[in-house]
């Protein structure tokens, strides 16, 4: 326990991410405790209130109530996140894994795919994607798998380089001395030594599929029967919010998602520090 | 580079274009009885009220008028002709307008958009990690690199957002968006140019400002190794000026990873670039785009997104030429 606080200590970034993830958690726990995730909904309460003591954050054009909203939207976005970001890492630790290990032209195949599809903006293909696939809206769940197709190539990036360095390391050596087969090897050797990083790429994975994944939603592809953030602002640039001055309805899901953002981000560069003690320095 | 180097990166850009022209030929047949003339024509009818009537006529019309009605792979080689000429066939919302016509007409925008920002973020960026790394530094510059750092993890367009709100709405230093005033015309004049700038600060501001920690953060990681090198004691020992080691001896170095990052990172700046549009209403691709979209436009889209594929696919490929240029280790060591 001890050791851990000094670990945190030691580690700002990952203590101010593991804070702010914590303050996420706590935001949802009381808001579900005093708000009704009905009010989410449209004509909840009057069109376009200010934020005042009965709609503490205000209400939108269509009169859903903000606070309500942000409740319900900011688990939405973190699922999508977590389905993708998971997704993504796993793929990616199959093929990092088989590249950097086994080397040979399954590496060039995979490091070249991964180079390739990197370059691509993903959200130009994920719009042709969810606009051919969605006419009446997308489910929260097949967001995720849409975002989820382009969200393995950092991953299969980083961790092949990883597995590339490890591989050559003496207590590799060693275990394939003692007989250790290659499977064994990889599964005893060298993923509990890589663990930080897949922690790491996960938290990054997570950032970049929600990024995905409100682009979609903001440009109006995205789930249309579940209150996410990135519709909330699709329908505040829509209504023209900013010039009518409605600051209530698009500040709350950008406070809210600048959150998530700096959360994971200060997370994943604290594990990061963790994971590779070479960066500690500065 | 070799030639046999050479051929083989074209090789690689033919793939990446010809997978980019397909992905769009085939997702619209993988949805299963989706039509989308008919959907498009549908809603027109439905927006229009009584018009449906004829409907069947039209939509075959439409569909002998882009070969729909041959067969598959048929229309799968006149689809990759019409795409090599760059030809995206007719805009469906704003018929009978070319879909390239409209993407000739967004592309300069978006292209001094990110261009600008672009170069302006990667510079300074660079720059501040650069001097970050290195020691003896004032003290100021520790200081405003948090903040940017912060800066860095939060999406372009939500800062495109705050800004539009800070300094258009609440201060009105900032037109609201678009790229110029509506009612000027383009022109050659110097006031036609200082608006088109003056429209153009806010949306690059967004692109700017959340993109320097992202090239802070890898360049400070390069100068710190390069930092402690020996050829850099030597430099410092031979008496040479603290900024000629600075610039030629660390920066140069360090400055080469930040360019394959840069390749790496295109496809990621576009996909922010194309919502800072959107939000900003600039008329450039992303706005197309988003224009296409709801007004379920599928050539447009199709157009668009082939468009910034091949956008992306090329400038890669030119900064993979000009990198054997930068690193004469690469130039020398092949030859």
């Amino acid at each position: 326990m001890a050791e851990t606080r000094h670990f945190l200590a030691n580690n700002i970034r990952l203590s101010i991410g593991i804070f702010l993830i914590l303050g996420m958690l706590g935001f949802w726990v009381i808001g579900s405790a005093i708000t009704d995730s009905a009010d989410a909904n449209p004509i909840s309460g009057p069109p376009s209130s200010a934020p005042n003591l009965k709609y503490l954050l205000g209400t939108d054009a269509q009169g859903r109530q903000m606070l309500p909203l942000m409740v319900a939207g900011m688990p939405i976005t973190l699922r999508i996140g977590f389905i993708a970001g998971a997704i993504g890492v796993l793929t990616g630790t199959v093929l990092g894994f088989t590249a950097g290990y086994f080397r040979g032209w399954v590496d060039t195949v995979i490091r070249s795919a991964s180079d390739v599809v990197l370059t691509i903006p993903a959200l130009a293909v994920l719009v042709v994607v969810a606009s051919t696939l969605s006419s009446g809206g997308l489910s929260v769940n097949s967001m995720a798998l849409i975002v989820a197709m382009l969200s393995w190539m950092w991953p299969t990036r980083t961790i092949r380089a990883q597995v590339l360095s490890m591989r050559e390391r003496s207590f590799v050596d060693m275990a394939r001395l003692s007989g250790m087969g290659n499977y064994e090897i990889i599964a005893r050797e060298l993923l509990p030594n890589l663990f930080p990083y897949l922690v790491a790429s996960f938290v990054a994975a997570v950032a970049a599929a929600i990024l995905a994944a409100i682009g979609l939603e903001a440009l109006g592809l995205g789930p249309q029967n579940d209150p996410t953030l990135g519709m909330t602002i699709y329908w505040s640039m829509y209504y023209g919010a900013v010039l009518s001055g409605w600051w209530w309805w698009y500040a709350p899901p950008i406070v809210v998602l600048v959150w998530i953002f700096v959360a994971l981000y200060m997370t994943s560069s604290g594990l990061d520090a963790w994971a590779n003690p070479k960066l500690r320095r500065t | 580079m070799t030639i046999r180097q050479l051929a083989a990166r074209l090789v690689v850009f033919l793939i990446v274009i010809w997978a980019a022209a397909s992905l769009i030929f085939i997702l619209p047949h993988l949805a299963p009885g989706r039509n989308p003339v008919r959907e498009r024509l549908g809603q027109q009818a439905a927006g229009g009220g009584g018009r449906a009537l004829g409907i069947e006529e039209v939509v075959a019309a439409f569909e002998r008028e882009f070969g729909l009605d041959k067969p598959l792979w048929r229309q799968y080689v006149v689809f990759l002709g019409n795409t090599a000429q760059l030809d995206f066939g007719v805009s469906l919302a704003l018929y009978p307008t070319k879909v390239s016509t409209l993407i000739w007409q967004a592309l300069p925008w978006t292209l001094g958009l990110v261009g600008v920002s672009t170069l302006l973020a990667f510079v300074i960026g660079s720059l501040a990690g650069a001097l970050l790394a290195w020691p003896g530094v004032p003290r100021f510059v520790h200081f405003i690199f948090p903040p940017l750092m912060v800066l860095s993890a939060v999406p372009y367009f939500l800062l495109g957002i705050a800004l539009l709100f800070i300094f258009a709405f609440k201060w009105s230093w900032f037109p609201i968006g678009g790229g110029s005033p509506l009612t000027s015309f383009p022109e050659w004049s110097l006031a036609y140019v200082w608006q088109i700038v003056y429209h153009a600060v806010l949306p690059a501001s967004a692109i700017t400002l959340s993109g320097i920690g992202f090239w802070a953060l890898g360049m400070r990681g390069m100068m710190v190794t390069i930092a402690n090198e020996d050829y850099i004691s030597l430099a410092e020992m031979r008496g040479l000026r603290p900024r000629r080691v600075f610039l030629q001896y660390g920066l140069r170095n360090a400055l080469l990873p930040q360019i394959t990052a840069l390749g790496l990172a295109l496809g990621f700046i576009v996909s922010g670039i194309i919502l800072v549009e959107f939000i900003f209403r600039y008329p450039g691709i992303g706005s197309l785009l988003f224009k296409a979209i709801s007004a379920f436009d599928y050539f447009l889209i199709y157009g668009v997104v082939f468009i910034l594929i091949v956008g992306i696919a090329l400038s890669t490929l030119v900064l993979d030429f000009i990198y054997p240029l930068l690193d004469p280790r690469i130039r020398y060591s092949k030859s």
